[in-house]
């Protein structure tokens, strides 16, 4: 049996007396794709900013590959090999999209504390974010203003910079977000060819994307799971139906 | 122990406490409400200072200047943040500090072309300057206490006000909630208006009430204003309570501070490098608190509750 | 604006030579303050233009280096070989402690950090009598570099600073372009994705807090040199206004922005000066109409893509 990747413990977190994580109780797979979903207001967000580090729980654990992380400085998940993209895009408008790549890269080589060589040109980073930058379809776009950038390619953007850190484990929070119906199957296509290398965790409400990517699916509802199963058998699951699928497209 | 001494800087330090609520509450409000950063709020604590000596010469009495001295600083913030500042308000912090900072050459400049280089004195009134006895045998003025009661008063009834009163209602609502504000009828940029010119005659009457004891001089408020960020950023940002705290720790430890840090050198240092460091190092107290509580509690010792 | 920037320098490099022909030693003096003034530009324009941090206790350190050219002489250790290490290891060492406090702050809160601790030293310097508290300090003998030259003779001195301010805009030109530099441009466009992709970015920031400071030192210790004084008066938050007027006004994030900015400044108070002694409120209006009236106002500039450099 192999150690799970991410292991989320009896999780607790709440706001002004507001439970918004109520006791989330998760573990996801080596390897595989774990899909999250709810409706809204029901804590997909709060977990991710959790799991990343951006706010801490009140209780609970979270462990990545068997090691606690459950009250690590982003920065320092980063390194262990957890990577996130924002449902908000928040990539460097003002560089370039090869630069915002390299950035990744060079944070993940370490060594930034060179002063006198120039980056740009540096081939130790342009080579692995060119290849990033392949790998999510932005190929030939490199030298184009990430503020430039139509929204989907700022999505892709988006993924291009959680890769370059080298990751073992993909948090995506919305990744399809505000994608036509085009650039969605784009960029599933492109999460589908990372599936292999990674074990991915996405937060998503587009149902198809869900469904085309995930092994397993795990419904959450007011801070707390409510079914946890393949798509199947999520499909299937009068519950979540009530609770959820009902409203959706 | 010297009780009359201790007395006395203890009364001091509360004098200062309340001078710097002043000019502290205006900034905390302004900062905490409309988010802006105003460098040049010591210059009301000037302006006031001046028209108020201005207007005891011209009617020989100081009580009555300062009570027609108030309301001018009044129109004076008015109309500053009606030109300047309200343009502002949306910008970023930066453009608030460098506006502000030409405001202040702009005021400094224009006082000095109405009143001349020189400062001015403003007498104080035999009847309010008796001294008295305090405990160990001292005297004090008793217009500094004067001052004490005065501010105490406003702390008092900017408190009530604040928290009782339907302008003060919308004050906090303002700071957390606009469309409500909006949605209630009332004109957010005359609530702002009024907030600007409410601390802008504090400060000027920080300026009233300290010119009598010093002088009304040009640039006076300018060293007054960082002691009032320091003040802020100890108490905490955007509450009168913090403000008041804040002020009266900062005015304690000050005077205190100045008072007693050469006696507490000695106990570890000969006496002539006490007597060196002391100056220095009662200079850099309040700097000192600051950056403590910055490191540990950053949020100020007296934050507002979060509504 | 780097060619304008190049012939800005090379015109400064031949300055001692036409002003000594031209009988004009006056605009040589301006030219040295002009010089080492941009100096203390250039190096907060590493941090606020470049990284986003707006400092307004720069002044603290010029203070610092003049002062560690100062004391001494009050001892008559007249060498540069301890005064100007002391003032640019002590501004490091000021910049350290204030920086690791200062940067856990954001925004306003850092600007009026930055002025308090600034305002500090300056009460610290103004109450120790010893060094001539309010009045100052005269420094009668400027920095002895023996064996390498003189710098009492003003042409020599005028180079000594020259050099040190190309140097300092190659060093700056360097850190930009660096890794180093990239994190510094990544922490100022967007501090959160730097933690999300692995920077602990606090520490890249305090890093080039100090280095800014320990070249303002430097900067301090020539300037107490060329005026042969020293006051607290030099680290009045007024000081460290003007610092950041300078930076703003040649255009931030540019190499040869706090060059252009420190010629404008001076432009500004000799030309308004001239006009009236009461110059003072003009550049106060000036400065509110800039901010009023351009576009996005200063943050703007900084926001916009300074790639030129």
């Amino acid at each position: 049996m192999t150690q799970a990747m991410l292991e989320i413990t009896d999780l607790y977190k709440s706001f002004g007396g507001i439970a918004a994580i109520n006791g989330v109780n998760l573990s996801v797979e080596q390897g595989e794709a774990h899909a999250i979903i709810g409706p809204n207001g029901a804590g997909k967000t709060t977990l991710i900013a959790q799991l990343s580090g951006e706010i801490m729980p009140d209780a609970g654990r979270i462990t990545l590959q068997g090691r606690t992380i459950t009250r690590l400085p982003m920065h320092a998940r980063c390194h262990l090999g957890l990577a996130r993209s924002f449902q908000i895009t928040s990539i460097f408008r003002e560089m370039t999209v090869l630069e915002n790549v390299q950035l990744a890269v060079q944070a993940h080589q370490g060594n930034s504390f060179r002063f006198w060589r120039p980056a740009r040109t540096d081939g130790a980073l342009t080579g692995p974010a060119l290849e990033t930058v392949d790998a999510v379809g932005l190929g030939g776009r490199d030298g184009v203003l990430a503020a430039n950038l139509s929204h989907g390619e700022q999505r892709q953007l988006e993924i291009a910079m959680a890769l370059a850190t080298g990751p073992r484990l993909l948090l995506l929070d919305e990744p399809m977000a505000g994608m036509g119906v085009e650039e969605s199957a784009r960029m599933v296509e492109i999460l589908a060819g990372l599936k292999s290398e990674m074990t991915i965790l996405l937060v998503e409400h587009d149902m198809d994307a869900v469904f085309a990517l995930a092994d397993r699916i795990t419904v959450l509802v007011y801070g707390q799971p409510i079914a946890t199963g393949t798509p199947q058998e999520i499909r299937g699951n009068d519950a979540v139906r009530a609770a959820y699928l009902g409203d959706e497209d | 122990m010297d009780w009359g001494l201790f007395s006395a800087q203890f009364l001091n330090g509360l004098q200062l406490g309340v001078l710097l609520f002043l000019v502290a509450a205006g900034l905390t409000l302004v900062f905490g409400i409309m988010d802006f950063i105003n460098l040049a709020h010591g210059s009301f604590i000037m302006i006031g200072a001046f028209i108020c000596a201005t207007l005891t010469e011209a009617t020989g009495s100081f009580v009555v200047a300062l009570l027609l001295a108030v309301p001018a600083t009044f129109v004076v913030g008015l109309i500053t943040e009606r030109i300047v500042v309200r343009n502002l308000y949306l910008r970023d912090h930066l453009d608030h500090v460098l506006a502000t900072y030409g405001l202040i050459l702009i005021f400094n400049t224009a006082t000095q072309l109405i009143w001349g280089p020189e400062g001015m004195v403003i007498p104080i009134p035999r009847w309010l300057d008796q001294p008295v006895d305090l405990i160990g045998g001292m005297q004090f003025p008793s217009y500094r206490i004067v001052i004490i009661a005065v501010g105490l008063a406003l702390a008092l009834g900017l408190y009530g006000v604040v928290n009782h009163t339907r302008l003060g209602m919308l004050i906090r609502a303002g700071a957390s909630n606009r469309e409500m504000v909006d949605a209630m009828g009332v004109d957010i940029n005359k609530l702002f208006t009024i907030v600007f010119a409410l601390g802008a005659a504090m400060a000027g009457l920080a300026g009233m009430l300290i010119a009598p004891i010093s002088e009304a001089s040009i640039g006076m408020g300018d060293q007054m204003i960082i002691t009032a960020f320091v003040v802020i950023v100890i108490g905490g940002i955007g509450s009168i309570k913090a403000a008041f705290l804040g002020a009266m720790t900062v005015g304690m430890i000050d005077t205190l501070g100045r008072s007693y840090i050469d006696g507490i050198l000695k106990l570890v240092m000969t006496g002539q490098n006490a007597e060196t460091a002391a100056p220095a190092l009662s200079s850099m107290l309040i700097y000192i608190l600051m950056a403590v509580v910055l490191a540990l509690r950053p949020q100020g010792l007296f934050p507002p509750k979060l509504s | 604006m780097t060619w304008a920037g190049l012939t800005v320098l090379l015109l400064l490099a031949i300055v001692p030579i036409w002003t000594e022909w031209a009988d004009a030693l006056f605009y040589r003096d301006l030219a040295t303050r002009l010089i080492i003034l941009a100096i203390a530009a250039v190096s907060l324009n590493l941090i606020l233009g470049f990284g986003g941090m707006v400092s307004f206790g720069h002044a603290a350190f010029l203070g610092i280096g003049a002062y560690s050219v100062g004391i001494p002489a009050y001892y008559e250790v007249y060498s540069a070989y301890v005064q100007f290490p002391l003032a640019i290891g002590l501004s490091a060492l000021f910049a350290l402690v204030t920086g690791a406090i200062s940067l856990r702050t954001r925004g306003v809160n850092f600007i009026m950090i930055t002025m308090a601790f600034a305002q500090m030293v300056f009460f610290a310097f103004v109450s120790i009598e010893e060094y001539g508290g309010d009045d100052g300090l005269v420094i009668d003998v400027r920095s002895e570099f023996s064996g390498l030259f003189d710098i009492e003779d003003h042409v020599i001195f005028y180079y000594v600073c020259f050099a040190v301010l190309a140097a300092s805009i190659y060093l700056v030109h360097r850190i930009t372009r660096s890794r180093f530099g990239m994190v510094i441009e990544g922490a100022k466009l967007n501090e959160r994705r730097m933690g999300a992709i692995g920077y602990p970015a606090y520490r890249y920031k305090l890093v080039c807090y100090v280095i800014s400071g320990a070249l303002c030192g430097l900067a301090g210790a020539l300037l107490g040199n060329y005026e042969f004084f020293v006051s607290p008066s030099n680290i009045e938050w007024t000081k460290s206004g003007e610092l950041i007027f300078m930076v703003v006004a040649g255009g931030t994030g540019h190499l040869f922005g706090p060059l252009f900015g420190v010629v404008s400044f001076l432009l500004i108070e000799e030309g308004l000066s001239r006009i009236t002694i009461y110059w003072q409120i003009l550049f106060g209006g000036l400065l509110v109409a800039f901010v009023l009236f351009a576009p996005g106002g200063i943050a703007g500039m900084l926001q916009r893509g300074e790639r030129k450099s």
